[in-house]
């Protein structure tokens, strides 16, 4: 296609090179490329299931073009932590049983992680706030939330997971 | 990693097991907090191909035309198929997974031949070498639609002259219940209580769309990835597509969510055939709104309740007639009408019972499995009726439901005595009690309370012949492999099985892995559905693992010289009689064992009891293996300027039998009561003559993190159900009695009863209003 463009997008840390039209996704690129941990649940900015960071705030790569996000530092949940160093977010959502089916995890991690940059002790109705735009079916948000306030605490007390 | 497993055994009165019972983190945990689990849409094959599927877009119509030849055309666009392709080609629709029974003769077309039941019935296959030019290609099909006159309420749909969407009179299924004496019961009864509840349409709303991959290997097997609730569709694909059942493999991943919308055969009909006839990997994902217009939907219940009750509070007979929605295909209509016939009185003993139910097709989507299928909404209508009898009497609501309770050892409706405890009183009074001192009305915030106790079975009907199989080994070096075929579909399916056999075998979780979901290599264990997998596939965990772990003792018995039942098992060591000298790791029994040859696995069947069906005439009989009981209570706050609710406090108790991860049996019922909250307030899919008008979720609208109470969550556990450890089930009781909890609490706010759920703000506002008129 004419309209097809290189672009280079930093993700967790490394440089990846896509070539993609214009009306690409961000959410589509990625997947692209091979970063399937951020989810499509409704391609319209519903669900929050394909959040990703950009430059530190969470956004819906869905309704993100990825020729907008060249030159961006994206970062995926798996860019947070890995299971042999885990986020104390990822740690506190193992730990409480946050997780059920999952597929919507790594979008509410993502979303939660950017809540925490911009409110580092938050309250329970600021944590409902920041998660707010990202669904879940399976949890009641229950344990989600007091996951995010566990993971509040232990990131205030300098990151060092229990 | 640290994962959590307990290194010495807990002391709490109701916790005696190692592994079992304790909030574990599950085995699926880290997978999926960091990303890695694969979902059925995460694999990628070289040359694969992208489908999609082109759909009706009027629900009652004739197929005048239907041109591909431009889709065809387009560079790219490798299959086109539509009926003419396939003229044969059906798929049955009932019964998912294993059963000896005869299939009901409910076969469907697979592509549109001529006449169209449903909006969005698929018309034309398609696969292209990229998803662009896939859906370039589904907008090139052309097709005209004739309109027929169509029929979209049930009760319409029974009329004389109505069109005919099934059978001849629209009629699906129709189940009665006949018990002790109508005439004497309501003869004896002080008042006559008469009400008539309406339940919707609800939309699962799993967070992942249905997605799969399909490809035909070098044996000519037909491979299916697939999210799915039931790998074993395997069977019905293979005999759509005229292949010996072995040559169809249908391989689950992670289940990004099901709650029955996963259970019926979604996409892996339409990969298997565009698979066999590209001879290339294709996969097929659906959007949300193919997801919303693709898979079908809770069915709408109408349900008219006419109670008899002395002033004292004892019922003296209840009749029950209920229409249900079918849609335009029959799926799992026929069993959803038997769970709510046999669960129409609730958990009450009533002995002058009478119910009839009816499920008619309609050309709305169909309807099948919804968690609580047909006892959900059954509930929605008892618990709301119970209430209202309550104020016919002048009788505290609990009260008149204490008098009333079944008791372990009694009959259900059916005559049938479930062989468990029945706590309800016990839950009821407990949920109630923690809600703790009332919230103050204030101005045109008016506080009011509900409770709702439910019955719910667990375990699929006992006609079903129901049987489900499991692989416990152990390794050389002390761990554990658990097989079997069970579906995984968030609830912690497979890590319970593996805390079953580390219990068992006395190891911990970590040193546990589940190979799990594979029809053709792992053991067939039956459908995730029916809250029936730690019953059925937990119980066949157990035999094996008991099974090896009787080998094994009998080794290290002989070994420290003393009786198999001083031997120990616990935290990855073998010992007898806490004495250190006789006291070993488990890798080295193991080891011991292999040297001798001895079997170190076994491969296990469970069988649930079997019976005939229920009387055709009085539906009397065994329905369920056995049921759950509990309480749900709730306090809203209602605004009666504008009709909005908010639910304040929220209190679940259950009775779970034993649990056997804590965290998850909460997570259950913490999610159970997000499903339940959406059904009663703010879920409404909107049709217009069958077509849907909110198919996407800014227009379907479920319970945000805004909008969810804390839950609290009361469990007992009565370790008397049939489950492993006298479990029971929880995913779905999870759910039933939520919706009307939240109901009687409105009515309680306002004074006056909204009818029909979801008890939207339009609606709550105009019955204040009729309320008001009446004066």
């Amino acid at each position: 296609m004419s309209n097809e463009k290189t672009i280079t997008l930093r993700i967790n840390g490394k440089a990846a090179q896509a070539t993609v039209p214009a009306h690409r996704t961000l959410l589509e690129a990625l997947r692209g490329l091979g970063h399937v941990e951020v989810k499509c649940g409704c391609e319209k900015g519903d669900c929050g299931a394909c959040a990703v960071l950009i430059d530190g705030t969470a956004v819906d790569s869905c309704l993100t073009l990825a020729w907008m996000a060249e030159g961006r530092e994206i970062t995926t949940v798996v860019g947070l932590g890995s299971g042999e160093a885990m986020h104390p977010l990822q740690q506190a959502f193992s730990d409480l049983g946050a997780a059920q089916c999952g597929y919507c995890i790594p979008g509410m991690i993502i979303a939660a992680d950017s809540m925490l940059r911009q409110t580092p002790d938050p309250t329970e109705e600021e944590i409902r706030i920041g998660l707010s735009g990202n669904l879940c079916r399976c949890t009641g948000y229950v344990k989600i939330f007091d996951a995010v306030g566990e993971a509040a605490a232990v990131m205030r007390d300098g990151g060092e997971t229990k | 990693m640290t994962t959590k497993a307990y290194d010495a055994p807990l002391t709490e009165p109701n916790v005696r097991y190692n592994q079992i019972g304790r909030p574990l983190t599950r085995t699926d945990a880290v997978g999926k907090v960091t990303g890695r689990t694969p979902y059925a849409g995460d694999y990628v094959m070289p040359r694969m191909l992208h489908a999609k599927v082109v759909r009706a877009d009027l629900a009652s119509a004739r197929l005048a035309r239907l041109d591909v030849s431009k889709a065809r055309a387009l560079p790219g666009v490798v299959c086109v198929l539509t009926a003419a392709e396939m003229p044969d080609r059906t798929i049955a629709t009932d019964i998912p997974g294993q059963t000896g029974r005869d299939r009901l003769k409910t076969d469907q077309q697979v592509l549109v031949r001529e006449r169209v039941r449903y909006f969005g019935e698929p018309l034309a296959l398609i696969a292209a070498e990229t998803a662009d030019i896939a859906e370039q290609a589904r907008r090139l099909v052309e097709f005209e639609l004739e309109p027929l006159p169509g029929v979209y309420d049930p009760e319409e749909a029974l009329k004389p002259g109505a069109p005919i969407v099934q059978g001849t009179d629209n009629v699906v299924a129709n189940y009665k219940i006949r018990k002790g004496d109508m005439d004497a019961g309501f003869a004896a009864a002080d008042v006559i209580v008469e009400n008539t509840y309406r339940t919707p349409f609800q939309e699962h709303a799993f967070l992942e769309p249905e997605v799969g991959l399909a490809w035909v290997d070098e044996n000519d097997v037909v491979n299916i990835r697939v999210s799915t609730q039931v790998i074993e569709h395997f069977r019905a694909v293979a005999d759509a597509l005229g292949l010996p059942h072995n040559k169809v493999r249908v391989m689950g991943a992670m289940v990004g969510g099901g709650f029955g919308g996963k259970e019926d055969v979604t996409v892996e009909l339409y990969l298997a055939i565009l698979a066999q006839q590209t001879r290339r990997p294709v996969r097929l994902e659906y959007t949300r709104e193919d997801s919303f217009v693709g898979h079908g939907k809770r069915h709408p219940f109408k349900l008219i309740y006419r109670t008899g009750a002395t002033r004292d509070g004892r019922i003296t007979a209840l009749d029950v007639n209920v229409i249900a929605d079918s849609g335009a295909y029959v799926f799992l209509s026929p069993y959803v009408l038997l769970y709510c016939a046999v669960s129409a009185p609730g958990p009450y003993r009533i002995d002058n019972l009478n119910v009839f139910a009816r499920a008619v097709a309609t050309n709305n989507m169909f309807t099948s499995a919804f968690r609580g299928f047909g006892g959900l909404q059954a509930c929605a209508a008892y618990e709301q009726q119970m209430d209202e009898v309550a104020r016919a009497i002048g009788m505290d609501r609990l009260e008149l439901r204490r008098r009333n309770y079944l008791k372990t050892g009694d009959p259900i409706s059916t005559g049938f005595v479930p062989p468990s405890a029945i706590w309800t009183e016990k839950c009821a009074d407990l949920a109630w009690e923690a809600l703790g001192e009332p919230t103050p009305s204030e101005g045109s915030i008016k506080i009011g309370r509900g409770l709702a106790a439910y019955q719910q079975s667990y375990g699929r009907l006992t006609f079903l012949h129901d049987t489900s199989e499991a692989w416990v080994g152990v390794e050389m070096d002390g761990t554990v492999t658990v097989r079997s075929g069970v579906t995984d579909i968030g609830a912690g399916q497979a890590s319970a099985l593996g805390q079953i056999a580390a219990e068992i075998l006395g190891v911990t979780l970590p040193n546990v892995i589940v190979y799990n979901s594979d029809s053709q290599v792992t053991p067939l264990a039956g459908t995730t559905t029916a809250t029936r997998a730690l019953y059925m596939t937990g119980n066949a965990a157990r035999l094996a693992a008991t099974a090896v772990r009787d080998r094994l003792v009998e080794v290290a018995a002989e070994r420290f010289g003393v009786e198999g039942d001083r031997i120990k098992l616990a935290f990855n060591k073998v010992s007898a009689d806490d004495d250190p000298e006789k006291s070993m790791p488990f890798a080295a029994l193991v080891k011991l064992c292999a040297a001798r040859g001895v079997h170190r696995s076994e491969l296990a069947i469970f069988r649930a009891p079997f019976t005939d069906g229920l009387d055709p005439e009085t539906g009397q009989g065994q329905a369920h293996p056995d049921y759950a009981y509990g309480a749900h209570a709730v306090e809203v706050a209602v605004d009666t300027d504008t009709g909005e609710v908010r639910v304040l406090k929220c209190v679940a108790a259950h009775d779970v039998g034993q649990c056997i991860n804590r965290a998850a049996v909460e997570g259950q019922i913490h999610g159970g009561t997000q499903n339940g909250m959406g059904y009663a307030l703010s879920e409404e899919m909107l049709y217009r003559e069958g077509r849907l008008i909110t198919p996407s979720f800014s227009e379907y609208l479920m319970p945000t993190a805004m909008d969810m109470p804390r839950v609290e969550t009361i469990i007992l556990e009565s370790r008397s159900g049939l489950g492993p450890f006298g479990s029971k089930g929880i995913g779905e009781p999870a759910m039933t009695p939520v919706a009307p909890a939240v109901a009687n609490a409105i009515a309680d706010a306002i004074g006056t009863r909204v009818f029909e759920m979801p008890m939207t703000p339009e609606r709550i506002v105009r019955a204040l209003e009729a309320a008001r008129a009446a004066g």
